[in-house]
């Protein structure tokens, strides 16, 4: 899909624009009273070659963000990519986010218009030089039009278009009204990256300076008049349904205004949320669990293991499977891993106001368009009725790859005359999650003359691809379960991979940060450790000793074990792991230091990743990811679990849904190769390879050999034996 | 009804009628319409909600506002007004800590609550101020090289 392509100037937002570096985040047909107030954006008299790019007069230039921001940092790295080959004057530089428009603004890798996967930088990249370029073309055009030069002999740089023979200069803004009746170039020349001027430098981001001040306005802060306030329940044993509701207590709370009880959820609208909050509680409820009361965690496993020993789909064969497992002594082993919350810091929200012919929805999301069409759908009005104020999310994580949220505020708001701001408890957030599937792995490999000679895996796990993007699921096949484990990096003659579909019962599931490689590299790279051990050999040398034709891993791993001393002396009880990964486009070699106490408790002492990710756009973005992604996985590894009892999530907050803190964090160091490749992604590939690591640094500490996560301490205490 | 609760919050005068149980958090945010601080949890486990009561870290999430009259509050929308805020906002920046951010309103005033108590924190000192709170896209690297830089005074 050519997004640039297809591009009408009517179809042009009609939204805001912020002045200065001030974010005009969503397209405020009507804003929030306490977003920065925005002068109405036109398109007249203004150069708008393409969805992405407009310069006004006075050479302003607004830069609209086809992805969300959810603190990976995109807005910047989409904005120096348009910069660059627009040769834009970056302190003229102002973003708008993109409205819901899955025509102009859909990823071209998912088609409907998403942020996630790692995809937005290799999504655009392209798309977005193509788009800057074009519009410096036209800029350029018209200038030589002006004055009657060759457009070849015109340079650009900050926002200005010089012919240096005849000195003359001239400014876009000067440009604007000119350029826009400039035919664009069929294909557009992109700057040679040995050109670049933007890329590649450590930029600041341009959406931190009001996140430190409390200035920065994310969905669950919009404020729009006379809104009330609701918190909701939901039933807690999933797929439940309302019963009574005796609500006589809560309505007597002060502030309390109305209580909207639906078929599989009540919520209390109120003054404000501790009165909607109060509410609730004194609400008593009598659920209709249905069938699904039944339902807990050591049943679901042990469908999953069941499900795990049928043949599955074949993702991938090469050689011969049954001779190489013939020719070498074999080892077997099995991988789980748990649900998993996301957690975002951000609960889930979302404020509407629904009339009768109209909706208008205030939030933060992964997925603007779809929104809009499961809003429409909730409220019964065509999906041009209902528009979208997107925000500045706080966390994604692929939570809000999900519209749920936002369509039981919908639901709600229905039975709420003016607007209503939604926000989900801690414990509703945690309990209603969609979760990131329970997985099993078996492998299956044959080891000679201390190479591996076959190599044959099977992953059972739900297909969430089959439910998000449906005609991306084809012949029974999960692209994102198979991801990484269909291209791992080592050389091994026969490979067979299949999969598995094994859909929990009524657990909802869905994509959370690192998707399906997370599942794929834990179980590859711990058993790739297991497997060196089996040889005798050093796990970063039998590592390698597959790697003679891959010389990007080669590069990273061989510089991972390099700055994190692999090899060096370590005392007792402390060990180092290393994962090697394909994930996402990018080639990243991490090595954690991993103390284990007596009482088998883990000790972080310092995590070591070498990143290619290609052309780094923003190299201190792509380090920030890194870091930030690390904490995220091997929180996971530490302490993610959530488990099912009689239907419901025993999981509900910060207190027993844990997370890393400072105090227990490591040294991190990233590194971030030269590289003139195409960029990878790097939002979720920490988080992929903090598990595996981790459990490589306590099998090299303790001699045991974890299989699942998260981390069982008590396997791993003094004096166990291996 | 309940009676009318007056507070003073970055030195202004603020009335308004809520019950007197009910936590400062809901009352900035959802009265006042001082969105800058966060609910995170609502049990004091994460520290989005962190503002300072005459000076110290506290969780508003918890905090009845019976409780607090008569003391001097502070947000982080003011919180650049003190000589530590100021320092840990500029670090902050200048180590580029940020991503999504959602957590750094409490992280800010746990930070400047430290470093206007101990000015020169060492590690263990940082440990203890800021285990409260939580980042969930992980930033705990950033945040302690950022109060050093702050402690320190150092020019990026």
């Amino acid at each position: 899909m050519n997004a640039h392509n297809n591009v009408s100037r009517r179809a042009l937002l009609t939204g805001g624009l912020a002045t200065g570096f001030l974010l005009a985040f969503h397209l405020p047909l009507r804003a929030a009273v306490n977003e920065p107030v925005q002068p109405e954006d036109k398109t007249d008299g203004k150069f708008a070659p393409n969805a992405f790019i407009r310069i006004d007069p006075e050479g302003a230039t607004t830069l609209v963000m086809p992805q969300v921001e959810m603190g990976q940092g995109i807005y910047t790295a989409i904005s120096m990519i348009l910069a660059e080959e627009l040769d834009a004057d970056w302190s003229k530089v102002q973003l708008l986010h993109a409205p819901a428009n899955e025509k102009l603004y859909g990823n071209p890798i998912f088609i409907i218009q998403a942020t996630g996967g790692s995809t937005s930088v290799r999504a655009f990249w392209k798309p977005l030089r193509e788009a800057g370029a074009s519009a410096r073309a036209m800029l350029v055009q018209a200038a030589a039009a002006q004055w009657g030069v060759d457009p070849a002999s015109c340079t650009t740089s900050k926002g200005e278009v010089t012919h240096k023979a005849s000195g003359r200069t001239v400014s876009y803004g000067a440009l604007a009204a000119a350029a826009a009746g400039q035919t664009p170039p069929k294909t557009p020349a992109l700057k040679d990256p040995k050109d670049f001027v933007y890329i590649g430098q450590p930029f600041k981001r341009l959406d931190t300076p009001d996140k430190v001040n409390g200035k920065a306005v994310y969905g669950i802060d919009a404020i729009v008049p006379d809104m009330k306030f609701a918190t909701l329940a939901q039933c807690p044993v999933f797929g439940g349904k309302v019963g009574k509701v005796d609500d006589r207590a809560a309505k007597k709370i002060p502030g309390v205004r109305k209580i909207v009880v639906l078929d599989d959820l009540v919520a209390v609208v109120g003054d404000h949320m501790w009165a909607a909050k109060k509410g609730l509680d004194a609400l008593d409820i009598e659920w209709n669990e249905g069938p699904n009361a039944k339902i807990n965690s050591k049943a679901i496993w042990d469908d999953l293991r069941a499900a795990s020993a049928k043949d599955g789909v074949v993702a991938k064969s090469t050689g011969d499977i049954a001779k190489g497992l013939a020719s070498g002594e074999n080892f077997e082993a099995s991988f789980e891993l748990p649900f998993l919350a996301h957690a975002t810091m951000e609960p889930l929200n979302a404020t509407v106001h629904c009339k009768p012919d109209s909706c208008e929805i205030w939030t933060g999301t992964q997925i603007m368009a779809r929104v809009q069409s499961e809003a429409a759908k909730a409220a019964g009005l065509p999906v041009e009725k209902v528009i979208v104020n997107n925000h500045l999310l706080g966390g994604g994580f692929g939570r809000k790859l999900e519209p749920d949220m936002v369509v039981a505020a919908v639901r709600i708001a229905k039975q709420v005359d003016g607007p209503v701001k939604v926000v989900w408890t801690r414990e509703e957030d945690i309990q209603h999650d969609v979760y990131r599937p329970v997985y099993r792995d078996t492998i299956a490999a044959s080891l000679s003359g201390g190479k591996i000679v076959g190599w044959k895996y099977k992953i059972t796990g739900a297909a969430i691809i089959a439910r998000w993007l449906p005609p991306a699921f084809q012949k029974g096949i999960d692209i994102d379960a198979i991801d990484s484990a269909t291209d791992v990096p080592y050389e091994i003659p026969n490979v067979h991979v299949e999969y598995v579909r094994a859909e929990p019962p009524a657990i909802p599931t869905g994509f959370w940060r690192g998707v399906g490689p997370n599942n794929n590299v834990f179980a590859v790279e711990c058993f790739i450790d297991e497997l060196a051990r089996k040889a005798g050999k050093d796990p970063v040398e039998f590592r390698r000793g597959m790697l003679a034709n891959q010389p990007r891993f080669l590069s990273v791993l061989n510089l991972a074990a390099e700055k994190a001393n692999w090899g060096q002396p370590l005392p007792a009880r402390v060990g180092r792991g290393v994962c090697l990964q394909p994930s996402f486009g990018s080639f990243i070699a991490t090595v954690v230091e991993a103390e284990v106490d007596e009482q088998g408790e883990i000790n972080l002492r310092r995590a070591t990743s070498v990143v290619d990710t290609g052309i780094a756009v923003n190299p201190d973005t792509i380090v920030a990811q890194v870091e930030g992604g690390l904490i995220f996985g091997l929180t996971a590894a530490l302490y993610g679990e959530i488990t099912i009892e009689k239907g419901r999530v025993q999981q509900s907050n910060f207190n027993d849904y844990r997370m890393l803190r400072i105090n227990q964090t490591p040294k991190i160091e990233v590194h971030v190769v030269k590289s003139g490749e195409a960029p990878g992604g790097i939002g979720e590939t920490g988080t992929t390879a903090g598990p595996p690591a981790l459990r490589n640094a306590i099998y090299a500490a303790t001699g045991v050999a974890l299989r699942r996560l998260p981390i069982d301490r008590k396997l791993l205490a003094a004096g166990r034996k291996a | 009804m309940h009676m009318a609760t007056t507070l003073t919050i970055n030195g202004e005068t603020k009335s308004f009628d809520a019950p007197p149980e009910m936590p400062l958090l809901w009352v900035l945010r959802d009265i006042l319409g001082m969105t800058g601080t966060k609910f995170g949890c609502g049990i004091a486990q994460c520290g989005a909600c962190t503002v300072h009561v005459d000076g110290k870290a506290v969780r508003s999430c918890v905090l009845p506002v019976s409780a607090v009259e008569n003391r001097a509050i502070t947000t982080i929308e003011a919180v650049g007004n003190t000589p530590s805020g100021a320092k840990v906002q500029k670090a902050w920046l200048e180590a580029e800590v940020i991503q999504c951010g959602y957590c750094q309103s409490g992280q800010i005033m746990s930070a400047a609550a430290l470093l206007a108590s101990t000015p020169k924190p060492d590690d263990s000192d940082i440990d203890a101020a800021m285990a409260g709170n939580i980042c969930r896209c992980g930033t705990y690297v950033r945040i302690r090289e950022a109060i050093k830089q702050a402690a320190n005074g150092r020019q990026s």
